[in-house]
């Protein structure tokens, strides 16, 4: 124990280094994944919706679409899958280019082919985007509220934060002059500790501000209370509401919904970070000289993030079903443009004598929505060191 | 045992105090010592004693509501840390004073490969990137004695075993050429001969890069192996300080005698061992005056009213400890058989 060696390899080390095997980062990941056959399933139909909805993008869009889904042939219409087109009643440029109406015609004798892979890419879009908003805002309050949750507030910091928001509303509701007041009166609230600190020389402030400075609550109170409140509402009408004021665009659809589904998100990244935040890595990397966001994002969020990317799967299928349901409803993508859920919703006045129409877009949704899900279970076993077997 | 005199880092008087819902427990309470350059020094004492606090509160990592510094200096190279502004402690951590915490099981991110972990600190402190910070990474491995380092850079965690967990983190610490290692109990979740390898890693790296180590630690058998002075801590504060040698051979203080006593040796096999009766105090109730008085042997009237002073034995031995200084040693008929 005292001879003055220096430090020569552990003898144990060099067995270990034999007994090991050497695989990439990616190796290894993909050999868990490999496993889970249901997973792969998922990961394999996930491929396919993707091709079908970039094929469906390019396709079905621009002056002379190779399938055209807005074209109307009134004598062709409620044709069953797999039937041949009449070809003496049509002009040769609106036969169906497969020679056979793949997914049969609707009421209006549209392609329901076209109009599918045409409602593909609106899925596609509006569940990642949607899925895309919630998470980003759902990991920084979850992480704001999982690190800095202690922290309390004080009152000034509140009232800064609310004239804030009310001038911003009331300069959108266009009550310029009111707004600008409430604006200015949030910055003088931001600035307000600094420059009372300043003026008055003592490092507390001025002493008749003491209200100003009361604690009111903690930073985790009040986003949580947020989550809490956004989760009472029920959420589909609430997008129902919204959609119906603001006018019908994908765009505002995709926004709408990611904004009412982040609390999820929000509330994994908070619980793991609660017990994240007390682990000795995360005291290694502050004694490391590591800074706090840094540490949320770097540190923190990668061990945080397994369920919220299992949540965030399961999200974008939901984000499908939302606006598959909206399209139901009426309120979704503006008709002309083919959605799942329009589709259906047209179907649905045919469904005995066209029960394609409702099967086709119906099927379509569920295998889509069972993939991502057991995608998602997938990625979860995979990506994550703690669930692997130790060698 | 006198580099230039200057002590790299001076604790003078430090006070933490935790505040609790009805009381506040003072963990450490007054507690003054220094580590000079190139010197490795052991900080000893039970669990609860306040050592660890101690550490992180040199790193400006006490938690701060319920935590409290309430008083002292801390003084690295003659700067103060405690005035200092998170931004600048950032600066310091990892940089100039770097940690090894005890559990190498737990203090490696499970998600990060070890050229990511150790880079990390490089890549903050030092801005270095890419082929060059790669390099560093292999170069550090080597130095701790990792073998084949190059085919362990992507290595994650749990692909380690513990030994070289904690290898990878005192080169995590090294990272930056830090001037004072602070090792919490760095082999405490080791097995025997394992913390017999990183104890001679830790000797040799203090050689060769003329780091200054304080250790932490509650095992007497590792202090032997490689402190050059050690402070004793009971509840909160120094109790005796003094060379390795001198604490080994003549210590002072009734609760130093009681665990050296403690220790397993050849001479006492098959004896029961001796044990200090009684436990240690509450940090929120400690008792008024000395505070190991309540299990001391050798308690005297005073030592139940007044806090004792540092006694000094001179060659830079002391001891908080009244009645034996003032001849009770020999004196006394009360003298316990250790």
């Amino acid at each position: 124990m005292n001879d003055k060696k220096s430090y020569a390899p552990a003898p144990e080390t060099v067995l270990e280094k034999a007994l090991t095997p050497k695989r990439s980062r990616l190796e290894e990941f993909w050999a868990l994944f490999r496993k889970n056959r249901l997973a792969i399933a998922g990961l394999v139909i996930f491929i396919l919706f993707f091709a079908t909805a970039l094929a469906g993008l390019i396709l079905t869009s621009g002056q002379d679409p190779v399938f055209d889904p807005a074209r109307i042939r009134l004598q062709e219409k409620l044709r069953p899958p797999l039937s041949r087109p009449n070809l003496d009643t049509l002009r040769p440029e609106e036969a169906p280019r497969l020679g056979m109406y793949l997914f049969g015609t609707d009421d209006l004798g549209r392609d329901v082919f076209a109009r599918m892979l045409q409602g593909a890419w609106v899925s596609l879009t509006v569940g990642f985007v949607a899925v895309g908003i919630a998470v980003l805002i759902g990991i920084f309050m979850g992480g704001i509220a999982g690190y800095f949750g202690q922290v309390l507030l004080k009152l000034h910091h509140i009232l800064a934060g609310g004239l804030l928001m009310a001038g911003i509303a009331l300069s959108v509701a266009d009550r310029i002059t009111m707004g600008i007041l409430c604006l200015v009166l949030a910055a003088v609230f931001l600035l307000y500790p600094l420059r009372a600190r300043q003026f008055s020389g003592n490092p507390a402030g001025p002493a008749a501000s003491g209200f100003l400075e009361l604690n009111a609550f903690s930073v985790d109170t009040l986003i949580m209370r947020m989550v809490d409140i956004m989760i009472c509402f029920p959420s589909f009408f609430l997008i129902l509401t919204v959609v119906a004021l603001l006018p019908a665009s994908i765009y505002n659809i995709m926004i709408v919904i990611g904004l009412t589904s982040w609390m999820g998100a929000t509330r994994f990244v908070r619980a793991e970070f609660l017990s994240l935040r007390e682990q000795d890595f995360v005291a290694a990397a502050r004694a490391l000289g590591v800074g706090n966001l840094r540490i949320i994002f770097r540190h923190m969020m990668p061990n945080a993030i397994a369920p919220v990317l299992v949540s965030a799967t399961i999200g974008i299928a939901s984000a499908i079903l939302t606006e598959a349901g909206l399209s139901f409803l009426g309120f979704g993508v503006p008709p002309p443009h083919a959605t799942w859920g329009n589709i259906l919703s047209d179907g649905k006045r045919f469904i005995f004598d066209a029960p394609w129409l409702t099967f086709i877009p119906g099927t379509a949704v569920l295998v889509v929505v069972l993939s991502f899900n057991l995608f998602g279970e997938g990625l979860r076993d995979a990506l994550n060191p703690k669930l692997r077997e130790r060698r | 045992m006198k580099p230039n005199g200057h002590p790299l880092i001076s604790v003078q008087n430090l006070k933490v105090h935790f505040q609790g819902d009805f009381e506040t427990a003072r963990a450490v309470d007054g507690v003054s010592f220094e580590v000079r350059p190139r010197e490795m020094v052991c900080l000893v004492g039970e669990s609860g004693c306040g050592k660890t606090v101690t550490a992180l509160s040199i790193l400006g990592l006490i938690p701060v509501p319920p935590g409290r510094i309430a008083g002292g200096k801390i003084l690295f190279k003659g700067e103060e840390l405690l005035g200092l502004g998170e931004s600048d402690m950032q600066k310091i951590r990892g940089n100039h004073i770097a940690m090894v915490f005890q559990e190498p099981l737990t203090s490696l991110n499970p998600v990060f490969t070890i050229e990511d972990q150790i880079g990390e600190a490089i890549r903050i402190h030092k801005h270095l990137d890419g082929e060059g910070l790669r390099e560093r990474c292999i170069q550090l491995l080597q130095d701790v004695g990792i073998p084949s380092a190059a085919g362990r850079l992507n290595d994650y965690p749990h692909q380690l075993s513990g030994g070289q967990r904690q290898r990878v983190m005192i080169a995590m610490a090294l990272a930056c050429d830090p001037d004072l290692i602070i090792a919490d109990e760095p082999t405490t979740a080791l097995d025997v001969t394992v913390q017999a390898q990183i104890l001679q890693l830790f000797r040799s790296l203090q050689q060769k890069r003329d780091l200054s180590v304080l250790y932490i630690t509650h095992d007497l058998g590792v202090v032997s192996n490689i402190a050059q002075r050690v402070y004793v801590m009971y509840a909160g504060v120094i109790v005796e300080e003094g060379k390795t040698g001198h604490i080994f051979s003549r210590a002072q203080h009734p609760y130093t005698r009681g665990l050296l006593a403690s220790l397993p040796t050849r001479s006492k096999r098959g004896k029961r061992l001796y044990s200090i009766p009684g436990s240690v105090p509450d940090p929120a109730h400690k008792p008024p005056g000395c505070p190991f008085h309540p299990r001391c042997p050798h308690a005297i009237e005073t030592c139940r009213s007044r806090f004792p002073e540092l006694y000094d034995y001179g060659d830079g031995h002391l001891a908080r400890c009244p009645v034996l200084f003032e001849g009770g040693q020999e004196a006394g008929e009360n003298q316990p058989q250790y």
